[in-house]
């Protein structure tokens, strides 16, 4: 009796495609985060409330939060009042496709499109310490919470292209994302343990830029390090590859902000 | 300074004092200017340094001298050097018997392997120092973005 | 320039207190090139001072080889109830400060 149920649910899981019978590209119980494959000062710099430098950028943004802008001196704080409460877990669910526009939106996106629609304002421009800021202060809330975009309906083709950016080689080098953090995660490169590649603690301050950078810098960081063409920010093949990389790292909970080498 | 340089000025320095083999240089401009030529002795500093850093951008270092940090006797100044910086006096710290504690951490940018120096001026008149040597590994990934 | 400071808020007379100050700042070295090869001019805190109730318990001159985005931690003596005051400046002649209270018993 068991054994028809799960050949039943086997022929389910077949029947509605890879990403479902596929379940996850890593098995939970071998997923983990970039800071687990950190030394231990820039760990215990992570955990460290006061001294993880991400946490100025936090401060900014908790600033902004409340700062009035434009004609209608709206402020994120005016219709999202307290971000502790109306943004916990907000930023495991991104990158989302907005209802409205029917886009993918990252974070940032997210936030640009309440500048340009809710408060009159001009977008804000990508790495600048303002959009650093209020992501940073919004993906804090929903720490240790965690990953679980979604994928399905209108994400789905978004999530596609996703993987194939994933797993398309690039640059001099002819690598793909996978080659590096799928198929060789855990070993050394040269003074280093190549990580999962997870989103899941930006903006995160990395002390090879001295300073708080999106995600979208991060991947443009790899493609540089491949020796592959740096693709603008803001691109759509950023933003898939973005949602690919938040499926493959859901469960991990939020870090933001997070330190890195 | 290059390297090149400064192994040079010490390699000459030995000839007047075997306390340049210890790695701070007695004869340095540098040092002099702190220590008005008073001996350096090695003793009651202690830097703590990791031995390996993934980044020299940013590594946590501690200095701490063995003083009952006193109106009679404590430590009026800590001065913090790197061997191999483009700049080397990293830092000064000016401290008293207020402080109580005479403990400084903070995170230095090291360009490349090397050794950290720190120099204390006491109450007293005398003058320690201690040493620790680090590596400083390089990136895997090349990133210019 | 934001700036975070942490001390213990409460402590009794005579207790080693710990004073942490991280601020917000590129620490430029001087050495570094922007995105079209300019040299980027060295910019860093040179100055870093803590006033507890107006006298200078605390200085540091700090130059390219301290980290981006300082952090200084140090330690000093509760003695009055009142508030430290930590200022700085860097080569730009740009200056900040902030203040955090204490309340001393005993």
């Amino acid at each position: 009796m068991k054994r028809v149920r799960a050949r039943l649910v086997l022929a389910a899981a077949l029947a509605t495609g890879t990403a479902f019978a596929q379940e996850r590209a890593i098995p939970l119980d071998q997923l983990k985060p970039g800071s687990a494959f950190l030394g231990a000062d820039l760990r215990s710099l992570q955990a460290d409330e006061f001294a993880n430098p991400g946490t100025l950028w936090v401060e900014r943004g908790e600033r902004l939060w409340r700062e009035p802008a434009g004609k209608k001196k709206q402020s994120c704080a005016g219709c999202h009042k307290d971000a502790q409460t109306s943004m916990r877990g907000v930023a495991a669910r991104y990158p989302r496709v907005d209802p409205a526009s029917g886009k993918l939106l990252n974070l940032e996106g997210r936030i640009n499109a309440c500048r340009v629609d809710r408060q009159g304002v001009e977008p804000l421009r990508y790495e600048s310490e303002e959009l650093l800021g209020i992501t940073a202060y919004v993906a804090r809330q929903s720490r240790g919470v965690p990953i679980a975009a979604s994928i399905a309906g209108f994400a789905r083709s978004h999530f596609d292209a996703g993987e194939a950016a994933f797993r398309l080689r690039r640059g001099q080098m002819n690598l793909s994302c996978a080659h590096c953090h799928e198929a060789n995660w855990g070993k050394r490169l040269l003074s280093e343990t190549i990580s999962q590649g997870h989103p899941n603690a930006y903006p995160a301050y990395r002390m090879e830029w001295q300073t708080m950078g999106s995600l979208a810098r991060r991947l443009r960081a790899c493609l540089s390090g491949i020796r592959a063409e740096m693709l603008p920010y803001g691109s759509p093949e950023y933003l898939d590859l973005e949602l690919y990389l938040a499926w493959r790292a859901q469960g991990l909970p939020i870090e933001t902000p997070g330190v890195r080498r | 300074m290059k390297r090149r340089d400064f192994l040079a000025g010490l390699a000459g320095s030995i000839a007047f004092s075997r306390a340049a083999l210890a790695q701070v240089e007695p004869l340095d401009p540098l040092v002099l200017a702190v220590t008005n030529g008073v001996p350096v002795k090695k003793g009651k500093v202690t830097v703590v340094l990791p031995q390996l850093a993934d980044n020299g951008n940013s590594v946590p270092i501690r200095i701490t001298v063995d003083s009952p940090m006193t109106e009679a006797e404590h430590v009026k100044s800590i001065h913090l050097y790197a061997e191999r910086n483009p700049v080397r006096n990293m830092a000064n710290f000016y401290l008293g018997p207020r402080a109580g504690k005479a403990e400084i951490n903070s995170r230095v940018r090291l360009a490349g392997s090397q050794k950290v120096a720190a120099i204390a001026k006491l109450s007293d008149g005398s003058v320690w120092y201690d040493t620790a040597s680090i590596v400083v590994t390089l990136s895997a990934c090349l990133d210019e973005s | 320039m934001s700036a975070r400071i942490q001390i213990s808020p409460q402590a009794k007379r005579g207790e080693i207190i710990e004073v942490r100050v991280l601020i917000q700042h590129p620490m430029e070295t001087g050495y570094r090139h922007d995105d079209v090869g300019h040299l980027i001019k060295r910019n860093v805190i040179n100055l870093l001072s803590c006033r507890y109730n107006g006298v200078e318990v605390f200085r540091a001159d700090l130059s390219s080889g301290i980290a981006a985005n300082p952090y200084i931690q140090f330690y000093t003596v509760a003695e009055t109830s009142g508030e430290l005051e930590f200022t700085w400046i860097d080569d730009e002649g740009q200056q900040g400060s902030e203040r955090q209270p204490i309340v001393v018993s005993g």
